[in-house]
């Protein structure tokens, strides 16, 4: 169960993630030029689940399956926040992937998208490699 | 049933996806992201490395992750085989070229480097910490939506 879990909801978000088209670069390229409003509005009504099931989970002090409290940690602010943040925004719009399409796009059968998964894992060892040099 | 075929619109598939927050952390009792899954990877391919971000790690721990982005890639198998009629076209025809495959390989090192220094990506800063109000993963959406912005608008009038 412990496996095949995280696999479902993998398989759930692939899915969702292919027929709402946000792994598309067409769809990207239009949320950037402001062209439409499909990508802020999946977004947008993403956000608004997740905000409310979170504020669900909280009030009512909800555990997981484990039986562990569900705990939110935020992630820290460093300078890599910004930097890093706007490294990656260049790399979204130009593969029209974030990592989580880079994925679906490649079981989608859009094969060329092997290349950005490639380009991804190296430029993570790339971090990993200079992360000693660079200010954070 | 025909309109699973077809694209899926922004208020039936944006609250899909922001289920997923809520199932992984009941089911999973993990917070939703997925960018960490290239240090997994890295990790996980290079055991006998110095690098200390790769080394002092462990990714065994975390590999639920893993199993969840090899569900995304069957996710997408499944839509684009069950759930599709024509095949999916997500990318531009012409980056089946040489400077394509450039352009996909440069775009994905500043994917993978950018999200790693930035500790998250569209899923771990913008739905995730978005949602729980965490003010350093509004910081890090603002800029996201500035490098994007700045492919799209600036960089072609330097080039031109």
């Amino acid at each position: 169960m412990q496996r095949i879990i995280p696999l479902l909801i993998g398989v759930y978000f692939g899915i969702v993630m292919i027929k709402s088209e946000v792994a598309s670069w067409f769809r990207i390229q239009k949320m950037f030029r402001f062209e439409e409003a499909h990508m802020y509005l999946t977004m947008g009504s993403a956000l608004v689940v997740a905000m409310i099931s979170l504020l669900l989970i909280k009030k009512l002090g909800l555990n997981d399956l484990s039986g562990s409290p569900v705990q939110l940690k935020g992630k820290p602010f460093q300078k890599g926040t910004i930097i890093g943040g706007f490294v990656f925004g260049m790399g979204w719009a130009i593969t029209g992937a974030c990592p989580g399409p880079i994925f679906a796009q490649m079981g989608s059968g859009e094969y060329l998208a092997i290349i950005s998964f490639v380009g991804a894992f190296l430029g993570a060892y790339l971090y990993a490699w200079l992360r000693p040099r660079l200010p954070h | 049933m025909d309109w699973l075929l077809r694209p899926w619109p922004w208020y039936i598939a944006g609250p899909l996806i922001g289920l997923a927050v809520p199932a992984l952390l009941l089911l999973v009792g993990k917070p939703f992201g997925i960018s960490s899954s290239f240090r997994h990877l890295g990790a996980l391919c290079s055991q006998r490395t110095d690098i200390d971000y790769l080394k002092n790690y462990d990714w065994r721990g975390e590999s639920w992750n893993l199993l969840f982005a090899l569900g995304i890639l069957i996710g997408g198998g499944v839509a684009a085989g069950l759930l599709s009629t024509e095949p999916i076209s997500f990318l531009p025809g012409d980056y089946q070229s040489w400077t394509g495959a450039l352009k996909l390989l440069v775009g994905g090192l500043l994917i993978g480097f950018g999200t790693r220094y930035a500790d998250g990506c569209t899923s771990g800063h913008t739905i995730m910490g978005i949602a729980s109000l965490n003010w350093p993963s509004i910081a890090a959406s603002v800029c996201f939506f500035a490098g994007g912005l700045f492919v799209v608008w600036l960089l072609p009038l330097a080039l031109s």
